[in-house]
């Protein structure tokens, strides 16, 4: 029979095949894991794969579309009051802030301290979320021809989300706060002690470290960012503090706190582009 | 099974534009720690009914694929599944003629070896948290095999009738 010969011709070629491609794959991995050399790889990759991205986000969003076309009158106009109760409780914050602004910028001019520039910010929608379990990453709708860069933070409308490792044509993938290997510094917003929040691997929790035995740091303090390592932009909320514990066995104080960003119910999130940002590898 | 020795790169292309669907879809936590390989699934499919057409070389492309789209480092998928494929290749004969319950036990040894895989090349790269869950998706994976058996074995029939 004619299928026989083949079967073991077939055998060791694939087998010379397979060694190739595993010695291949084991260079890739190294190369990329030790430098960004196949970033522009990865830019072709992605106009492969952001159409399948959004593809797989479609039905989601679809059963979103019919929900919200299906919702009755009574339901919208409750939401329409409720929006605007809450749009009325927003402006009179804004108009405090204002005023609050203009005499920060004229205490700082009396400093002489560098005024601080407002930071300029785009909407993106989050098209979608890693599959992993284990890393805690989302998919932007914008990509390098919205000029957004590697290292961008990520805000939504309660505080930091994370900041872009990635960058496709039309895509971004973005890695939140909470994911394992994300640290953020950040400062008491109370009395300005200075901290570094990595993620802890689930969506509502970070944990400060090395914070001094004796700090001031107490359940409900609020942390900011700090800007410090300038990769994030100064002064966005972070977390909250929930739970602070002082054991004298070990040298720094537990703290735990819960990010006040809405990790996992955000869609829309604002990138911001800092006045004086610099792409870099994170 | 049908028994054709050139697929069908309509229903090839298809089923794994499908699987690569299915397994980027978001869904709630619990759900997403159940999900199978579909990707895995239907290339060890098409290894096992195409070895001469569908080989480790497919496998690795898709890999790459994957690896962009997962955000992994570039070359883990490739890897594991271009070895999955291999195996596959190896035992197709075998794996053909098994009885359903087999053919679902070897799938979760396979899926089982894609993912062991993965693992040590994540936990290579990076700090990867331990869990039960991660190893659920083969488990899961031999349970929904004979769907994608059935439903790429009916796709392929179907547009042979047309």
């Amino acid at each position: 029979m004619a299928t026989i010969k083949p079967i073991f011709g077939h055998n060791t070629a694939n087998r010379h095949r397979l060694l190739l491609l595993i010695v291949l794959s084991l260079l890739l991995i190294f190369v990329d894991h030790r430098s960004n050399w196949l970033d522009p790889v990865r830019l072709v990759l992605s106009v492969i794969t952001s159409p399948i991205q959004q593809l797989a986000n479609l039905p989601p969003s679809l059963i979103q579309g019919t929900q919200r076309a299906l919702q009755d009158r009574d339901a919208l106009a409750s939401e329409n009051s409720r929006l605007q109760i809450e749009v009325l409780v927003l402006k009179r914050r804004v108009q405090r802030l204002a005023s609050t602004v203009a005499e920060n910028a004229r205490l700082r001019e009396l400093m002489q301290a560098s005024d601080a520039i407002e930071d300029q910010v785009l909407v993106a929608e989050i098209i979608g979320v890693d599959s992993d379990p284990y890393r805690h990453e989302v998919i932007l709708n914008k990509g390098r021809l919205s000029r957004i860069y590697r290292g961008q933070a990520v805000l939504d409308s309660d505080g930091l989300m994370g900041q872009v490792i990635e960058v496709g044509v039309n895509s971004s993938r973005v890695l939140l706060v909470s994911d394992i290997a994300h640290g953020v510094p950040v400062h008491v917003n109370r009395n300005g002690v200075r901290a570094i929040a990595v993620g802890s691997g689930t969506l509502d929790e970070l944990n400060l470290i090395h914070v001094p035995y004796t700090a001031d740091v107490v359940e409900g303090d609020l942390l900011v960012s700090s800007g410090l390592g300038q990769r994030f932009p100064k002064g966005y909320p972070v977390a909250t503090v929930t739970q602070v514990e002082r054991d004298p066995g070990r040298p720094f104080a537990q703290v735990k706190a819960a990010p006040t960003a809405n990790l996992d119910r955000s869609r829309h999130v604002l990138l911001v582009f800092s006045p004086d940002s610099v792409e870099e590898a994170p | 099974m049908v028994a054709i020795n050139r697929p069908n790169w309509w229903v090839l292309g298809g089923s794994f534009l499908l699987a690569f669907m299915f397994s980027l879809m978001p869904l709630p936590p619990l759900l997403n720690s159940l999900r199978p390989a579909w990707v895995v699934l239907v290339l060890i499919y098409w290894v096992m009914v195409t070895p001469h057409h569908a080989g480790v070389l497919l496998a690795w492309c898709l890999g790459i694929l994957q690896d962009s789209l997962t955000g992994a480092v570039l070359g883990q998928h490739a890897l594991a599944l271009s070895v999955v494929a291999y195996i596959v290749y190896l035992l197709h004969l075998r794996i053909r003629v098994f009885p359903l319950w087999q053919q679902c036990l070897t799938m979760l040894v396979l899926v089982g070896i894609h993912q062991l895989l993965n693992l040590m090349i994540m936990r290579a790269v990076s700090i990867v948290p331990w869990s039960f869950w991660y190893w659920v998706a083969a488990i899961t994976s031999a349970l929904v095999w004979p769907v994608v058996n059935l439903a790429i074995d009916w796709a392929s029939g179907a547009r042979k009738r047309a």
